[in-house]
């Protein structure tokens, strides 16, 4: 007994010797990983953000250098205070807050001191900055935008946040991202791949040399160029004609299915979220809740595309062999249905097919409808036949574009209305407006500007993309593969030919263009709001959807105007002037653009909350803006070199 | 002829390779903790693994020279060697030089030498030659006095000079002790003394005191033979004594320092803030440590690789802290193989000294290995986290001229001794 106490000791001790170092070394031993070991410093080198071209090959986006003060608490000596503050434009107080956060932070650790020096300042400061230790300046990179075009469209980058960083371990705390528009789209092919440095660090948190010499440090991979599918001085044109109106406008080359224009008005110079100034612009954006520049129109906004989507009954009826084009129907200013009515404006009867297009007969497309759905069973057969033709045009759901955001609109079904009414407790008659798009159809712009290219393809359209090139790689083959509707070629020709006299002798007919075979449609949709809870009708949205020329078309165009009253009134003239500049590259129209310019909706934006009875459509005025104002003040001061 | 050659070279190889293999693979972990960039000179004596591979050097002349001289030597002159190493202690506090607050190295030329290193050795040869005097009977209280006068006198001259853990290594002689026949008694007053230190430090002494004082009553009213009543009241009064005591001593008698490491061993303090503040103060070796050896993961980072090794993370880690090196850089595996062969080492020693026909080899052998395993059982223990910080070598292992040479000369005599058994009849 006595010979063994020691003996069981020394075993004993060996046993829970070797369960701790079980437990510490695989039981609950971290990953055995460069990058998660802190006891090696990763200094990460970042590649040049790739730039972004516009279809002609023109510069909208850069890079620009931006400096940041950098402080270590722990290394800061004495200074002086008075000589720094003023080389930094801030004061004492600003100097003492700023520190004591970047001390209680960490003070061995750097911290932003003051970020985004102009260059000025920052040419002075150099200069200065062996004097005061402890403090050094960082160079950062950040955006330079060309021109103040396209805000939506190219989108910014920022801070990437927590979310991302745990999904993607590429990103650290503190690196960039794309947050919107093509920087997110295309924020891998952008951002390129950036190098890594491994140091060793000893327990002072002390670089002590690199680690393996330098082993695994890689080189950082410059991002790519990319040239996008805008037309930079369309995209400026427009801009500049929506001012002071609130929509959106897309225009698609129908044969490739690249965007070439994406409006969203009221928009904001995409330089002003740069730097110092944006987070307080940002906030004023953010906050601009009537107005919301944030919001893009051309993808989120879902409105009812009105008249423009008679077509599509049109081009259905045909299909489906219920109408043919010299079939005519009678109009007595509307079409009535049991106790109902659809109103209609005072126009040649009985219209056929051609007519009924550019005079946007009502009656026409209500019968029209009634012998699609009506030519099945029943009617949820019908609606269902229907949903697929007009599906097909990419109505209906998200579209496939290469842009992060945007509404599916809505294509009702048979299942729809199975589910609004119930069971078979429905006809034809309940939806009836969608002959006239109206009721429970909507769609976004980018949607109907896409229907327009596949009418203006007399049957396909490619899905619309924002991205031409990538420097050398191909892009996404999903992007250059037709996609057919289940509307026959023939079928194009008549409507196309209604759309074509929208502007010989129709609806349109005052917005011609010398030289130019334009097609196109107006709308005129009703909306309401919710004003104290009441629904209220406001001013109708201005609609209009064209393609041109009528043969080989080089432009499909959606413009939606809100609250701009009928179709030809705002929409139209801004549709023909878009054409008219892309095709011609330059205006005869000049009486449209001048009209267009000089007047404003802002007090029809204003009307609900405004407080005040108001009144609507016809009763409305128009708001002119003072001549002085646009002469002295462009709404668009654009730099752009064009 | 074969035996006679035999007989010469009948030294225990078994001890002497796993020796070996500690003192190498230890100067490689030694010179991993301690290079400094990627240029490695082996004979630059101003590095500590240049240094170290002198003494290994050196080390071996010793041992030649262990061995050579005659066994009986050590016997005959162990008292003799055991207050040379007195004096040597005693006068430290002459000449001694102070070296992180303690006062145990004598400065001579370039070199430091510190003489409590040896003194292990010495006291285990004096209290080997004590016991095996044929007049000493360990049961009686008189010898028993002797012994802690013998173990004592050098604990205390090294507890004066600052080095509180060197102390500690004398308790292992208990071991020694007890298997030399002392009274069982002691084993359980000497558990019961920890059981109520502990307790008392944890939860107070009056709680402690109440919780001994039901145990030892209990105890007292269940036995069938019921002794005077006055034995269970005078158990208590001491059991109680010793808890207060314990407390006044960890109040008023310890340095801040030592206080600090014992109320994180055992989690005395509640306030979380000054938790932090302190694992940050006194637990950051610790902290270090133990984040070295885990992230060696199970088969380690390998040789020269250990980023937390080579960033110089874990203070002190050529010396006290070098286990943590072997815990990153040759991870679950090489740690483990380390424990092993200390266990081995020390059971061998074990065997040897049971094997002994002299009283005097035998205690010594004991002795040997009773020291070695306090400080290996305290040196890996600290480095893990274990036990509260004490700061001293791990044999064999850890950088030192005069660790790596008192521990040489400790374990050569016995095995010295050992090869003689034979001439022993």
């Amino acid at each position: 007994m006595r010979q063994i106490l020691l003996f069981f000791t020394i075993i004993f001790v060996g046993l829970v010797f070797i369960s701790r170092l079980f437990y510490l070394q695989v039981y609950s031993s971290p990953a055995n990983n460069l990058y998660e070991d802190n006891a090696i410093r990763k200094v990460y080198d970042y590649p040049k953000r790739g730039f972004v071209y516009d279809r002609n090959g023109t510069l909208l986006v850069s890079n620009q250098s931006s400096y940041d003060v950098m402080v270590i608490p722990r290394e800061v000596k004495p200074l002086d205070t008075t000589e720094f503050c003023n080389l930094l434009k801030i004061d004492k107080a600003t100097f003492l807050k700023t520190y004591n956060k970047a001390y209680h932070y960490s003070p061995r650790l750097p911290s932003v001191f003051v970020s985004h020096l102009s260059k000025a300042d920052y040419a002075v400061l150099q200069e200065k900055m062996r004097k005061f230790e402890g403090f050094y300046i960082q160079k950062r990179s950040l955006r330079h935008y060309e021109a103040s075009i396209g805000a939506n469209v190219l989108g910014d980058i920022g801070e990437v946040n927590v979310r991302t960083i745990e999904k993607d371990p590429y990103y650290k705390m503190g690196d960039l991202i794309g947050k919107q528009g093509i920087e997110l789209s295309y924020e891998e092919e952008l951002r390129g791949k950036k190098g890594i440095k491994f140091i060793q660090k000893n327990r002072f948190n002390k670089n002590i040399g690199p680690y393996k010499d330098g082993k695994f440090d890689t080189l950082p991979t410059p991002g790519k160029d990319i040239t996008i599918t805008i037309d930079a001085q369309l995209q400026a044109y427009g801009e500049k004609l929506m001012a002071h109106k609130h929509g959106g406008i897309i225009a698609i080359e129908p044969s490739t299915g690249e965007i070439l224009t994406m409006i969203s008005a009221p928009t904001y110079d995409p330089n002003s979220l740069v730097g110092r100034k944006r987070s307080k612009n940002f906030n004023k954006l953010y906050r601009d809740s009537i107005a919301k520049p944030l919001y893009d129109r051309s993808l989120l906004a879902q409105y009812p595309p009105g008249s423009p989507f008679k077509v599509l009954n049109a081009l259905i009826g045909l299909q489906e062999g219920v109408v043919t084009t010299n079939d005519k129907f009678t109009c007595s200013h509307g079409y009535r249905y049991g106790k109902r009515k659809m109103g209609c404006h005072g126009h040649i009867s009985p219209a056929n097919m051609n007519i009924g297009i550019y005079e946007s007969c009502n009656a026409y497309f209500a019968n029209v409808y009634r012998r699609i759905i009506e030519k099945y069973d029943t009617p949820y057969e019908g609606m269902t036949i229907w949903n697929k033709h007009v599906t097909s045009f990419g109505l209906g759901d998200y579209l496939g574009y290469d842009l992060k955001i945007g509404s599916p609109g809505r294509i009702p079904s048979g299942d729809f209305y199975d589910k609004w009414y119930g069971k078979n407790r429905w006809r034809t008659t309940f939806t009836l407006s969608n002959a006239i798009g109206q009721g429970e159809v909507e769609a976004t712009p980018i949607q109907l500007a896409n229907m327009v290219a596949a009418i203006a393809n007399r049957g396909y359209f490619y899905t619309p993309h924002i991205i031409k090139s990538i420097e050398d790689q191909a892009i996404d083959t999903k992007y250059t593969t037709p996609r057919h509707t289940t509307i026959d070629k023939q079928n194009f020709e008549p409507v196309i030919q209604g759309m074509f006299d929208v502007y010989n002798k129709g609806t349109a007919a005052s917005l011609q263009v010398k030289g130019l075979e334009i097609c196109g449609k107006t709308g005129t949709a009703e909306n309401f709001v919710k004003i104290d809870g009441e629904k209220t009708q406001l001013t109708d949205h201005s609609i209009f959807v064209a393609f041109a020329p009528k043969d080989n078309p080089k432009i499909a165009i959606a413009v939606f105007v809100e609250n701009g009253y009928w179709g030809s009134r705002f929409a139209g003239k801004i549709a023909s002037l878009m054409i008219e500049k892309y095709i011609n590259g330059s205006i005869t129209r000049t009486d449209l653009e001048k009209w267009i310019l000089t007047h404003s909706l802002e007090h029809e934006y204003a009307k609900p909350y405004s407080g005040q009875p108001f009144k609507i459509n016809g009763q409305t005025t128009l708001e002119v803006i003072d001549p002085e104002e646009i002469k002295i003040a462009p709404q668009k001061p654009t730099t752009l070199k064009l | 002829m074969i035996r006679e050659t035999n007989r010469h070279f009948s030294f225990d190889w078994i001890t002497i390779i796993i020796f070996m293999l500690l003192v190498g693979f230890g100067w490689l972990n030694i010179l991993s903790a301690s290079h400094v960039g990627d240029e490695i000179d082996y004979l630059d004596f101003s590095q500590p693994y240049g240094k170290q591979l002198l003494f290994i050097f050196l080390t071996f002349g010793l041992i030649v020279l262990i061995l050579a001289i005659e066994a009986k030597f050590y016997e005959r002159f162990s008292s003799l060697i055991y207050i040379i190493s007195l004096l040597s202690l005693a006068g430290l506090f002459i000449f001694g030089k102070n070296v992180n607050g303690a006062t145990s190295w004598y400065g001579i030329g370039g070199m430091t030498i510190q003489p409590s290193e040896f003194a292990k050795t010495a006291t285990a040869l004096a209290v080997a030659k004590y016991i095996s005097d044929l007049q000493t009977d360990i049961r009686s209280i008189k010898d028993q006095i002797n012994f802690f006068i013998i173990i004592a006198l050098p604990a205390v001259l090294i507890l004066l000079q600052n080095d509180a853990g060197s102390t500690i290594v004398y308790g292992s002689f208990f071991f020694v002790l007890y298997r030399e026949g002392l009274s069982r008694l002691y084993l359980i007053i000497g558990l019961s003394v920890l059981f109520l230190s502990v307790l008392s430090l944890k939860f107070g002494a009056l709680i402690t005191g109440i919780i001994a004082t039901t145990i030892i009553f209990t105890h007292f009213f269940l036995q069938k033979k019921k002794p005077v009543i006055l034995q269970p009241i005078l158990i208590t009064l001491t059991a109680i004594a010793i808890t207060f005591g314990v407390r006044f001593f960890y109040e008023n008698i310890l340095q801040p320092h030592q206080k600090d490491r014992i109320s994180l061993w055992l989690r005395l303090e509640n306030d979380p803030d000054k938790l932090a503040q302190m694992r940050r103060d006194i637990l950051y070796n610790l902290y270090e440590s133990e984040k070295a050896i885990s992230s060696g993961g199970f088969g380690g980072r390998g040789f020269l690789e250990g980023t937390r090794t080579t960033g110089k993370f874990v203070p002190e880690q050529h010396t006290d802290y070098i286990f943590s090196t072997v815990g990153e850089e040759w991870g679950f595996v090489g740690s483990s193989l380390v424990v092993i062969l200390f266990v081995l080492l020390l059971l061998r020693i074990l065997h040897l000294a049971e094997q002994q026909k002299s009283q005097f080899s035998r205690v010594y052998g004991y002795s040997v290995a009773s020291i070695i395993f306090f400080h290996f059982m305290i040196n890996i223990g600290m480095v893990m986290g274990l036990i509260p910080t004490i700061g001293i070598p791990l044999p064999f292992f850890s950088y030192g001229g005069s660790g790596l040479w008192g521990f040489t000369i400790l374990l050569f005599i016995f095995i010295k001794l050992d090869s003689n058994k034979i001439n022993e009849w």
